[in-house]
């Protein structure tokens, strides 16, 4: 399309990767992009809010204290009651993935930022973070009896070995379904944003101010929409750490 | 909670309380925890794809091994499927039954959630 041509982004230019700074060692391409730079930027200010807000520990806290402590005590809270009393030492890395996702979630949704959750390399790199841990965690604290996570009870004998290859399946499903529902998430909605902006613009030049009116709207109510699933997604994603973590913990 | 704020109470009293409270006393109670509300669709219809294609990926992954070209595929096909319906399955019956899930104790349905007073 001509009119395309000129326009300036697509609805689906906003997740290109731009090196930064190229950096290359042998054959590979280890540039510093715009996605690195917004993971330093959100494990920055993860960082610095939690530094700063406790370096006084006010006993009545402040503003950013208190917003520290409420952080903290949702993520103590959801593991103690999703993950069982047990997986209290797991709350710093439940804590961590949280505000990661979190923070990346929500950057994203301050214009001309990049959103690195909307790549699924970044998503399943964090998935399958979570998988491995749980995984090597199982194997740890019940060795060998781990395998009985396969082992389905109450299936007829005859049915066994068809039951352990689909449990087997299922496993491996979770990482991935664990990483394609925030990739697709936030990369759906950031698309749908665009598309109705565009139609805003392009609507608003091509016949009058007035025909944008609606689209203007929906992409407002959008982007309260999106800051929703910003947060939810975060939240979906710690809480299914957690009962993964459990399942590898109370293994019976 | 909603007796919680009486003046008299002496401190043993709330400390109890707030020790069941965080789980650290034998009335702990470990509910399944609150479901979000939105994104349960798109969750389960993520399980079914993915365990699809977790399965196909291991019967091609075989068949390249084996040399058995198609056929494991598509017995993995079906593999997957079931697996897919088993993740839809566990999904509804609670967030919290995924893989190797099993009847420990009472069902979670018939317990009632407010235990502690």
């Amino acid at each position: 399309m001509a009119a395309e041509a000129h326009h300036p982004a697509g609805p689906l230019e906003q997740f290109s990767i731009e090196p930064l700074i190229p950096i290359h060692i042998g054959r590979y391409d280890l540039s510093f992009s715009n996605s690195a730079l917004f993971m330093l930027v959100a494990a920055g200010l993860v960082t610095l809010l939690m530094t700063v807000s406790v370096k006084r520990g006010a006993l009545v806290p402040g503003r950013l204290q208190s917003l520290a402590e409420l952080f903290y005590e949702f993520i103590a809270n959801m593991v103690r009651d999703n993950a069982g009393h047990d997986a209290r030492r797991f709350v710093p890395f439940v804590f961590s993935l949280f505000m990661f996702i979190l923070l990346g979630n929500l950057l994203g949704m301050i214009p001309y930022a990049f959103t690195f959750t909307s790549h699924i390399i970044v998503t399943f790199a964090l998935a399958l973070t979570v998988f491995l841990l749980v995984t090597v965690l199982g194997v740890i604290l019940h060795g060998f009896h781990f395998l009985s996570l396969f082992v389905p009870e109450g299936v007829p004998k005859v049915l066994l070995p068809l039951m352990v290859v689909i449990e087997i399946i299922s496993y491996l499903t979770r990482p991935i379904s664990l990483s394609v529902r925030l990739f697709a998430n936030m990369m759906a909605g950031h698309t749908m944003m665009k598309v109705f902006a565009s139609f805003a613009v392009s609507l608003g030049v091509g016949i009058g101010w007035v025909t944008s009116v609606a689209p203007l709207a929906l992409v407002i109510a959008l982007t309260g929409f999106e800051i929703l699933v910003a947060v939810l997604q975060a939240y979906v994603f710690a809480i299914l750490t957690c009962l993964y973590l459990r399942d590898a913990i109370e293994l019976h | 909670m909603a007796a919680g704020g009486s003046p008299d109470d002496d401190f043993d009293a709330r400390l109890q309380r707030a020790r069941a409270q965080r789980g650290e006393t034998p009335a702990t109670r470990r509910g399944p925890g609150s479901k979000p509300p939105m994104g349960i669709g798109f969750r389960i219809g993520v399980d079914v794809a993915a365990a699809l294609a977790v399965g196909m990926g291991i019967g091609y992954a075989l068949d390249y091994w084996l040399g058995t070209r198609p056929w494991l595929m598509v017995v993995f096909f079906f593999l997957g499927a079931g697996a897919g319906v088993l993740n839809v399955y566990r999904a509804v019956r609670g967030m919290g039954y995924e893989v190797g899930y099993r009847h420990s104790g009472a069902p979670p349905a018939a317990r009632d959630d407010e235990s502690d007073e």
